[in-house]
């Protein structure tokens, strides 16, 4: 298995020196795998955002490395290699607040232009971009900012896609929309996976989002990683989970509470499909 | 990098310096700045200097923050000194063509850069020990009297201490913005100037336009409050003249007689 991103003991303090210093990362270690989807969660204040802006070399380490396929993204001078923002999409949270051009294809197509794409190129990324969260062709032209704040997310998160990110980070993509906004935007993500093989990773504050959709998952808790692996995995750890302060998905809850009760039932589910199926393996090991 | 703005910056604490009324700091401070003024000769600037450092060790203040503070003047004074070191007549101690040195123009150097220097620190002390909102508050109190001939005092107040418990906020929106547009490949750095410029764009219009968003967001919040202006309107927090104030006053008072009486004198 080959792992696209590599993090090295990395570690990031703020205001170094003042009375505001702050350690927002701390000695974090990480491999994210080629075409996973990984979900990120964590308290705010927890890391998370900053982690993610270590990816794609947006924030300089105090002290650690990041490696893109293998090659540290910043070179012996201190720079970093101006491909590595293509490469690894960031879309951040509430990303319509960056809109600034006249119609959304422009927007769009801002950061293909950085690329130094040719003209033709960009046009077809624009458009399969925006095929991809779901606007259709027609609104090419339209001012960004006449749209609905939901349509607006779209458009950003247009604006990543349309660079064909090997890696696509998310920050909580789904903050402050509706349940149809937010299953709707996750669907598209998902379709980008698939067409594309992109690497994802996502952060969010909801359990059950993290748990349905990835791979694998990461719990952050004060600026390190308190725990990751499949979400079968990091479920069977609920007491560490539930001691950090953070949710559990709702039916794991009540896996939980049974267990309490004298049921000797598996807890490491989180979706209401296993949890009927644990119920059934325990109903039918107590029948024998 | 914009962190590194430390203008209206506040430094919480419970010192003598923190407790002292608004109002007294910034009387004081005027005065202090027309006793720097008036001041000359060695001992006058001495004493200045101690009663300030004096007001760093009470308050607690990072001297380290104090130092950082003077950072953006350095440029205005060292062209201060430059051109009182050259430009003034008087006994010439060394001569270069038309380039001369005098012994009047090194003391006027020096003189003038203690007195910047002194006069950025002691304002500086007052926005480091004083709340935005406390200081907005004196300065209402304190132009009171001008709403006699029609003066817009509050709504003046008002204003600035919301421009500045807005200034880390937009601050942060802003490196949240040029974050973003650097995600998608933005270049801020290299480039000819109009190139550059033209590179603002990105981060202006999101800037504006949230902006924008922020103040009808905080008109419809006041109104709600049913806010109506100055008349009628009562405060949480009555501001009173206590005994820490008369030891500020009367610290203050001993320190600029000296101060300007050692300058009469040419001390």
């Amino acid at each position: 298995m080959s792992y696209i991103l590599e993090v090295m003991d990395l570690t990031q303090v703020y205001s170094a020196g003042t009375p505001f210093e702050r350690m927002a990362l701390d000695h974090v270690s990480l491999q994210v795998k080629k075409g996973e989807i990984l979900g990120i969660i964590g308290h705010t204040g927890s890391g998370k955002s900053t982690l993610i802006q270590h990816l794609n070399g947006l924030l300089k380490p105090t002290s650690g490395e990041v490696l893109l396929d293998g090659k540290s993204i910043w070179n012996e001078k201190g720079k970093c290699d101006k491909n590595t923002r293509f490469r690894v999409g960031l879309v951040f949270q509430y990303p319509e607040y960056q809109l600034f051009e006249e119609t959304i294809a422009k927007d769009i197509a801002f950061g293909p232009s950085n690329m130094g794409l040719s003209e033709s190129e960009i046009n077809d990324r624009v458009r399969e971009a925006m095929a991809f969260v779901g606007l259709d062709d027609s609104m090419r032209d339209i001012s960004p900012f006449a749209l609905s704040g939901g349509q607006k997310r779209r458009v950003a998160i247009a604006g990543i896609i349309a660079m064909r990110p090997d890696v696509l980070v998310l920050d909580e993509p789904t903050a402050g929309l509706d349940p149809a906004g937010r299953d709707e935007i996750f669907e598209q993500i998902l379709q980008y996976h698939k067409q594309s093989g992109a690497t994802i990773l996502f952060v969010t504050h909801s359990m059950e989002d993290a748990a349905k959709m990835s791979d694998r998952m990461l719990v952050m808790n004060h600026a390190k990683i308190m725990l990751i692996g499949t979400p079968k995995e990091v479920f069977s750890h609920t007491d560490e989970i539930i001691k950090a302060g953070l949710d559990i998905p709702e039916i794991t809850k009540v896996m939980l509470e049974l267990k309490n009760r004298g049921f000797d039932v598996d807890t490491s589910v989180f979706t209401v499909k296993d949890a009927i199926k644990a119920l059934n393996a325990y109903k039918e090991g107590k029948l024998c | 990098m914009l962190k590194d703005i430390t203008l209206g910056q506040f430094f919480p604490g419970n010192s003598i310096v923190h407790r002292t009324d608004p109002r007294v700091k910034i009387v004081i401070v005027i005065a202090m700045i027309v006793s720097l003024l008036l001041a000359s000769g060695v001992f006058s600037y001495a004493l200045m200097a101690i009663y300030l450092l004096l007001i760093i060790a009470v308050s607690k203040v990072h001297f380290k923050m104090v130092v950082r503070g003077l950072k953006p003047i350095v440029t205005i004074v060292i062209i201060t000194a430059i051109l009182n070191i050259f430009y003034t007549a008087g006994d010439v101690i060394w001569q270069w063509g038309f380039l001369h040195i005098t012994k009047q123009g090194i003391y006027a150097a020096i003189e003038m850069v203690v007195r910047i220097m002194l006069l950025i620190i002691g304002t500086s002390m007052l926005t480091y020990t004083t709340s935005p909102i406390d200081l907005t508050e004196g300065l209402e109190r304190l132009m009171s009297p001008l709403k006699k001939i029609h003066v817009p005092v509050h709504e003046l107040a008002m204003v600035m201490s919301i421009a500045l418990r807005f200034i880390p906020t937009l601050i942060e929106e802003t490196e949240k913005i040029i974050s973003a547009q650097k995600a998608r490949g933005a270049d801020f750095e290299t480039g000819s100037i109009l190139k550059r410029a033209k590179a603002m764009v990105p981060i202006l219009v999101p800037l504006f336009i949230s902006s924008i968003r922020r103040a009808e967001e905080l008109a419809t919040a006041m109104e709600c409050r049913l806010y109506r202006g100055d008349v009628g309107r009562t405060r949480m927090k009555q501001l009173k003249i206590c005994s820490v104030d008369y030891i500020s006053i009367g610290v203050s008072i001993i320190v600029f007689a000296c101060t300007i009486i050692l300058g009469r004198f040419g001390l």
